[in-house]
């Protein structure tokens, strides 16, 4: 049995705002999950309905075997949370940050001190233990919120965006603690994210949503594949687009680009320039470009995933406008 | 079981922040001691209310150290919504009631940590400086009398807090919360003049203040004069307390 079921997921705000429109998909144990999509695309409505944060207008679902609407607290109890802005008392060291953790969770107090040192070292924070959360910085305190959540060895581990509004660097970090966390402890995790490279480098199977739908669902390598392969392009001079387009017939031209869809971009583009040498085509550049996760979700909804389109304040004010916070 | 582990972790996570601000513990001690010092002890000669007018208004400055901590502690609601940490709470396996609990506990404890400091303070002026206080009765009956009256009024005040709190978005309407709730919640008490002499139309409006009884009971613990009987007060006060705990509670609840 997978460990997260969902079934028609529904979710509308203030009668008229369907921010999730019917989702299904299934998790298994051990898997990264990964939930890609534009910001206001429904990610963190979907997660906070299956952490019992916010009731579902409709649909059901099941954590580790638990109903999300009858049964919350078993839920509660089984998964971890990262939210994607702080949720730690930064007045208070990181060390009690944990102690509160362990104790809201029911952690037993002979297992506490062990646990909390043990994730403190998984995250390598060991040495600010004693440290006030408000000396720490961004990255510090992402490593601490996932160290937190670990307290109560949850089965399940939902990340909302972890990486949003870190430094690039600090972002690879992260992403090091994650694939450590499937490795070492068999975790299942599911994550959202706007970063195409993020989900790319860590999931397994990635759901791709937009206007609250799942409109594709797989491996990555499939979801690429499913465009057809890779696109070949040759920058070439304006004179010669004509010809281009009665030699290579099922080429699309933009300005001065030609774009060709093939199987396998390394082996044609050998024949490719041999073809415009006959033609007496005159090739500036040529390219090879492999199909990323944009180029997927450009396919199907023709747009691209906007990164950072609105500045992030205003997204975090309107995300927990949405949360009723 | 669970339930009492997790109210005693709110309570204990207020606990922690209390000790660590400093300035919020000292700051909240000084406006009552300056009203207590320089307005009592400069205006108590020119003043009848049938007392000893600093001995009158102890009882007034206690009730207000305990407005400023409880109401703060209930309003802190809006600070841990906007640090997240409430997130944290409402995500854990625990029933919103005992976050609701853990916190009110919290402010109250701290509430009664403030204002016992300001009762041991008028104590030891009136054993120093003995024409201060005159009428205040200094013995331990007293004062274990006053620590369960003033954990019941700040009862009452941090379930107010957490219900304004549940009410403001932001923290924007917290200098209005000081200006409309507090100061004439304090002003028209009866805790700077006695109420009894007052014209009708002020007077209706002090009947309607729940802080008028909350100053008349500790004045009739701690000096033995109140223009009512501490059986209304009393009971005036456990009604309040009790109805603002379960308002708090449903707005919490309900916004949350």
């Amino acid at each position: 049995m997978a460990i997260i079921e969902v079934k028609n997921l529904v979710k509308v705000f203030n009668d008229e705002i369907r921010a999730v429109d019917g989702i299904s998909f299934q998790i298994e144990q051990g898997e990264i999950f990964g939930f890609l999509g534009p910001n206001g695309a429904g990610k963190t409505t979907t997660i906070n309905m299956l952490c019992t944060l916010i009731r579902p207008t409709s649909g059901v679902a099941t954590v580790c075997g638990h109903d999300i609407i009858k049964q919350p607290d078993e839920v509660r109890k089984c998964i971890g949370l990262v939210f994607q802005d702080t949720t730690l008392d930064d007045r208070l060291t990181a060390r009690e940050n944990l102690e509160l953790h362990a104790r809201l969770y029911g952690v037993p107090k002979s297992d506490r001190q062990k646990r909390i040192n043990e994730v403190f070292e998984l995250v390598e924070l060991s040495n600010r233990a004693n440290s006030l959360v408000k000396t720490f910085s961004g990255g510090m305190q992402r490593r601490l919120e996932i160290a937190r959540g670990l307290i109560h060895y949850p089965k399940v581990l939902f990340l909302d965006e972890p990486t949003l509004g870190l430094d690039p660097q600090t972002r690879k970090h992260v992403w090091d603690y994650i694939l450590k966390l499937k490795r070492e402890y068999k975790i299942t995790i599911m994550m959202t994210t706007h970063y195409m490279e993020e989900a790319d480098e860590l999931c397994d199977r990635v759901a791709i949503i937009d206007h609250g739908k799942i409109i594709a669902l797989n491996t990555q390598k499939n979801l690429k594949n499913s465009l057809g392969g890779d696109t070949i392009i040759l920058d070439i001079p304006d004179e010669d687009v004509e010809k281009v387009k009665k030699v290579f017939k099922k080429s699309k031209i933009f300005d001065s680009q030609v774009l060709l869809s093939v199987k396998n971009a390394g082996r044609e583009i050998k024949k490719v320039l041999e073809k415009a040498k006959k033609n007496k085509i005159e090739v500036v550049e040529a390219n090879i470009r492999k199909p990323t996760l944009n180029d997927v979700f450009l396919h199907l909804t023709g747009r691209e995933i906007r990164e950072e389109t609105v500045s992030l304040r205003e997204e975090l004010k309107r995300r927990r406008m949405m949360r009723g916070h | 079981m669970r339930e009492i582990e997790a109210v005693y972790t709110v309570w204990l996570r207020e606990m922690l922040r209390y000790v660590r601000e400093k300035s919020r513990m000292i700051g909240s001690l000084a406006m009552p001691i300056f009203w207590l010092l320089i307005f009592g002890s400069s205006i108590r000669t020119s003043i009848d209310v049938g007392v000893d007018y600093t001995s009158f208004i102890a009882p007034g400055i206690i009730t207000m150290a305990l407005m400023f901590n409880s109401i703060f502690s209930g309003i802190s609601v809006i600070w841990d919504r906007e640090l997240g940490f409430m997130k944290e709470m409402l995500a854990a396996p625990i029933s919103r009631l005992s976050i609701v609990a853990g916190k009110a506990l919290g402010g109250a404890t701290t509430a009664l940590i403030q204002a016992t400091f300001m009762l041991l303070l008028i104590f030891g002026i009136k054993s120093f400086a003995s024409e201060y206080f005159i009428a205040v009765k200094m013995d331990a009956l007293v004062f274990l009398m006053m620590i369960p009256m003033m954990v019941l009024i700040a009862l009452g005040l941090v379930g107010l807090g957490i219900a304004i709190a549940s009410r403001l978005d932001t923290l924007e309407g917290f200098g209005l919360i000081m200006q409309f709730v507090i100061m004439p919640m304090f002003f028209l008490s009866g805790a700077l003049f006695p109420i009894n002499n007052l014209p009708n139309s002020i007077r209706i409006v002090t009947y309607l203040d729940p802080m008028t009884y909350g100053v008349e009971m500790l004045r009739s613990i701690l000096i033995g004069f109140s223009s009512m009987s501490i059986i209304l007060s009393f009971s005036v006060v456990l009604i309040f307390s009790c109805s603002m705990l379960l308002i708090g509670a449903y707005l919490f609840n309900k916004r949350s």
